[in-house]
């Protein structure tokens, strides 16, 4: 067992660190604190690594873990309260703490650039994009014409079709992945030696995130630059990164080549992180999965020991003792590689926190089984915004069955959220539709459902920080929820209460905080709560853990998962994160452009054959699974989501289908068709036909072998 | 080149409590020394109002015809009026009118147009839109005309000036209130209550009602330097109270004409005290706006 110098960070690279052959990026050492009423907190300690030229590195970590904070160092755009107390940062073996405000934008103009998550807000929205992009050229000292042409060629390079139209127009007149594309030739324009991307995809859909992902591979190789990957999203750092360094509490807990990382995990942070993700193909009933208990740490809470102890599974008396070293690992590969665990080499197989549950499949296979609870027929929502007519919803069928899962998946705009406010009578559908639940009709409206109708249809929000009013304690929120919906009064609600808290495992000494005194994770178990006050018989998820960490999330997917055991309820799952609606639904319904392309089981649907959309959905998605990403041919979705203001005629997804007809598809719409028992399909293709086609792919569900 | 949207990651975000909030809005506040100078001020007129007569060195209603309009000296620091009335007193006792009428008033207005407010941004559709009317034309009308007509009209009693203070600031904060509602209504939280079942009343003054309270904080502070002046304009107008009671505004009507004889003591202190109150509220009300939207 041997240990690595902090202020040599391993790699192949040039032991020497001279500036003739200088890294793109050198992080030595640093420790990065924030004064906050007189005193020090440090939030990232000691964290050293390097990029050589050409090279992509990738940063995880969840929130907290200070990866966005180092990667604002590295540009000296740290807040004023904050700094580089201790370490050295040079970008090509330039030291830039010693810079001068002058050295600095010289720096950022030509050497370093970054792109953030949200591209709307990098932008100025007063301003025209070509205007805009023109102006790094002038920055470097070129004519107005000139710089304009250059920055036609720029966006030319990040695929933008029409480069001229696209430099006439405002910021909001563009699309999110546009968007980001303008901003990436943004960065790119002074081919500077580094890039940062901080997050850059989390706000797009997978579709439009597999393009720009691909684009900035691309573009990686053309303009020879090294990147800087930030992201809490272990399958795109895994797609993108050559190294990646694993963050948790403001420390590097791993670092090596990133395919042998995830496959091969000598932490058990990493272990626990890559445990908490749904694998592809796996099913609520087939396995529970694990999660890494308790919470990380603030700024400085940690003085003596390992950062991870208090969550570790493997942990011993040496590891609250005495803070481990970055060991080196001896890797079959022969690569550098680091584990900072004073046990890495028995790191792969800490114990379980959750116990794999089995089940025979009977019981929990809902699909099918069930009796049809909550139905929506002919149901379309016309929005009607400032002399447009968008459709939202068009002729959408659907059922729910008591105790099953119904996944809804596409892109945003597809419609997923609009069906479910229709069905919790927050928004009134068109004239036409029909809604019943258990058989009698459903009003549209919530107002007028009576009480157990209201109390039977319950939703969980995405973003707890709304859905829960910021003014009420915790008590106040769940027993007005109670009382509304349950009908309990005095001692019943208490009680009633008491046994809620337990089954959500939020302890009673909350009760009396705002949700503001939470954390995401607790705060979404409230939610949850409140949705189960009145034993609602559907409760309707709307991308419930989108706002959450993956270990977070891990934990109250089983959460919902106990619930529907328990409660026989039904859940409305709408997620973009594939691999989660995979593993806790029963049947699926694809959406696109208010239309259902797609309806079958959840292995019927994310099995070949299945919608050409579908597929192109599926493919886009990253994976972690070994060699997944290499053994599939992406199915590339060409061009962005057309209006639902103007909707393409015949088969709505004609104008970006990968396995185009011809004609028909563009003048006839396909019906949504059953093209086996209980499988529906919106496609003129034939069954028979998709199957042969998409045979030549691997099935998604069996990439993991 | 430099994208200047940088996400700042704060340390200090740490969850917070609401009275822990509270508590750092208080210290916030303590550390400005505006704020302090405008709640020091605030707080002299406050107990000038209060023991007004008692703390006055002398009677502001006893006249003294052989020591009239004499300049400022140490036995009249502010000097005496055409009646030989002491002016010290008399602004002190004269604070009272002014800092009852205004406060009072700026809360009815506040009430009514926090009610107004809430309806319009929550309902929208044809309330907000015939509401919205109403609250228009009456911000066209200048302040102090509309005062002017309906005291002329009503009469002039206190709990007059208090109503007109109040209608005329209700579209105001309305419209400010509407603002803040409809932002918050877009919330899930307002999603959530609908499907309880929840009434709009309970929706608007329960669960909307306590998350702007910022903003209608910030609009009463401001509106009452608005009040004092208004109160003061129209004693000025001799719409307010009556002679003999000692008022800043009407003493200023009364004696403007003496500062050509060159007896400026006679307008200049109850100028000054109007100034200084309106100028405290406002520095009050700033550092609060200030400190509430960080």
């Amino acid at each position: 067992m041997s240990t690595v110098s902090p202020q040599l960070p391993g790699g192949a690279g040039d032991p020497d660190g001279g500036a003739a052959g200088a890294d793109a990026l050198t992080v030595d050492a640093i420790d990065i604190s924030y004064r906050v009423r007189g005193r020090d907190l440090v939030t990232v300690r000691d964290v050293s690594f390097r990029i050589g030229r050409g090279e992509s590195y990738g940063l995880v970590g969840e929130s907290g873990s200070g990866k966005s904070t180092i990667a604002l160092a590295v540009v000296r755009y740290l807040a004023r309260n904050g700094r580089v107390s201790r370490g050295g940062i040079a970008i090509d073996g330039r030291d830039v703490l010693a810079m001068s405000s002058g050295e600095l934008r010289k720096l950022r103009q030509n050497t370093v650039s970054m792109v953030y998550q949200e591209p709307g807000k990098a932008l100025n929205p007063t301003i025209r994009v070509g205007r805009q992009v023109a102006e790094v050229f002038e920055l470097a000292g070129l004519k107005r014409p000139e710089a304009l042409e250059r920055s036609r060629e720029m966006l030319e390079k990040v695929r933008i079709s029409d480069p001229e139209g696209v430099m006439k127009r405002y910021p909001h007149q563009l699309s999110g992945g546009m968007l980001q594309r303008v901003v990436i030739a943004m960065a790119l324009a002074a081919e500077p030696s580094l890039l940062i991307l901080d997050e850059p995809t989390t706000a797009l859909d997978a579709t439009v995130e597999a393009e720009v992902l691909d684009l900035i591979s691309a573009l990686r190789t053309e303009f020879e630059t090294s990147l800087l990957f930030i992201s809490h999203n272990l399958a795109v750092i895994a797609k993108m990164c050559d190294r990646v360094g694993v963050l948790y509490a403001g420390e590097l807990m791993e670092e090596g080549p990133a395919r042998e990382v995830f496959d091969d995990p000598r932490n058990p942070y990493t272990v626990g992180l890559l445990r908490c993700i749904p694998r592809r193909g796996t099913a609520k009933n087939q396995d529970t999965l694990d999660t890494i208990p308790g919470f990380p740490p603030g700024p400085g809470e940690i003085q003596q020991g390992c950062v991870f102890a208090g969550r570790c599974g493997l942990v011993e008396d040496r590891c609250r003792q005495e803070a481990p070293p970055l060991y080196a690992v001896d890797a079959p590969s022969g690569r550098a590689r680091q584990s900072r665990c004073h046990f890495h080499e028995r790191a792969q197989t800490p114990p379980r926190v959750v116990k794999p549950q089995r089940e025979d499949g009977a019981a929990a296979n809902g699909a099918g089984l069930g009796e049809v609870l909550v139905s929506a027929a002919d149901v379309s929502k016309t929005f009607h915004m400032e002399g447009q007519t968008i459709h939202g919803l068009v002729d959408v069928n659907v059922e729910v069955r008591a105790g099953e899962t119904l996944g809804l998946v596409g892109e945003s705009g597809s419609g997923k959220t609009t069906l479910a406010r229709v069905l919790l009578g927050l928004t009134p559908p068109d004239k036409g539709a029909t809604l019943a639940i258990e058989g009698s009709a459903l009003p549209d409206n919530a107002r007028a459902r009576t009480r157990d109708q209201r109390k039977a249809l319950q939703i969980v929000f995405q973003n707890p920080d709304s859905a829960l009013n910021r003014r009420h304690s915790i008590r106040r929120l769940l027993s007005r929820a109670l009382d509304k919906l349950g009908g309990y009064k005095g001692e019943a609600l208490a009680k009633r209460l008491r046994a809620l808290l337990v089954e959500v495992r939020v302890a009673e000494r909350y009760l009396p905080m705002r949700p503001a005194q939470l954390s995401g994770g607790l705060k979404q178990r409230v939610a949850i709560a409140r949705a189960f006050a009145g034993d609602p018989k559907i409760v309707v998820c709307d991308e419930p853990t989108s706002a959450l960490d993956v270990s977070v999330q891990a934990a109250i997917l089983n959460l919902l998962n106990d619930l529907q055991r328990r409660e026989q309820v039904s859940y409305l799952f709408i997620s973009h994160d594939l691999g989660v609606v995979r593993y806790l639904s029963d049947r699926i319904a694809v959406l696109y452009l208010g239309r259902i392309m797609e309806l079958g089981t959840a292995e019927q649907v994310f099995n070949a054959p299945h919608h050409p959309y579908t597929e192109a959905l599926l493919s886009a998605v990253p994976t972690l699974e070994p060699g997944g990403a290499a053994a599939r041919e992406r199915i590339k979705l060409e061009g962005e989501i057309p209006s639902a203001a103007n909707p393409p005629t015949g088969c709505v997804f004609h104008t970006r289908c990968p396995r185009f007809l011809g004609d028909v598809c563009v003048n006839t719409e396909p019906p949504l068709a059953e093209a086996e028992p209980g499988h529906a399909i919106r496609c003129h293709i034939p069954l028979e036909e998709l199957r042969r086609l998409q045979a030549t792919e691997v099935t998604v569900a069996g990439a993991g072998d | 080149m430099s994208v200047d949207a940088v996400p700042i990651e704060s340390a200090g975000a740490l969850a917070a409590g609401r009275s822990e909030v509270r508590r750092e809005v208080l210290r916030e506040l303590m550390r400005s020394p505006l704020f302090l100078l405008g709640a020091f001020i605030l707080l002299v007129w406050i107990v000038c109002a209060i023991f007004g007569s008692t703390i006055a060195p002398h009677s502001p209603f006893d006249q003294n015809l052989e020591k009239i309009n004499q300049a400022p000296s140490g036995a009249h620091l502010f000097g005496t009026d055409q009646l030989g009335r002491d002016m010290l007193s008399r602004v002190i006792v004269g604070s009272r009118n002014i800092m009852i009428i205004a406060p009072l008033g700026t809360v009815l207005g506040t009430a009514m147009g926090t009610s107004l407010g809430l309806v319009m941004g929550y309902f929208r559709g044809w309330p907000d839109d015939s509401l919205g009317r109403i609250v228009e034309a009456f911000l066209a009308l200048p302040l102090v005309v509309t005062g002017l007509l309906v005291v002329t009209a009503l009469g002039h009693s206190n709990a007059i000036i208090i109503l007109v203070i109040g209608i005329v600031f209700t579209p105001l904060i309305a419209r400010t209130v509407r603002a803040a509602v409809l932002l918050e209504r877009e919330l899930d939280y307002v999603a959530a209550a609908r499907l309880r079942g929840e009434g709009a009343a309970y929706i608007m003054f329960i669960e909307i009602l306590p998350n702007v309270l910022a903003p209608i904080l910030v609009e009463f502070t401001v509106r009452l330097g608005y009040a004092i002046f208004l109160v003061a304009t129209l004693s000025f107008l001799g719409v307010g109270i009556q002679p003999p009671s000692p008022d800043w505004g009407l003493e200023i009507s009364q004696n403007f004409g003496q500062v050509t004889a060159g007896y400026w003591w006679e307008v200049l202190f109850d100028a000054v005290a109007i100034i200084s109150l309106v100028v405290a509220v406002n520095l009050v009300s700033d550092s609060i706006e200030r400190v509430l939207e960080r």
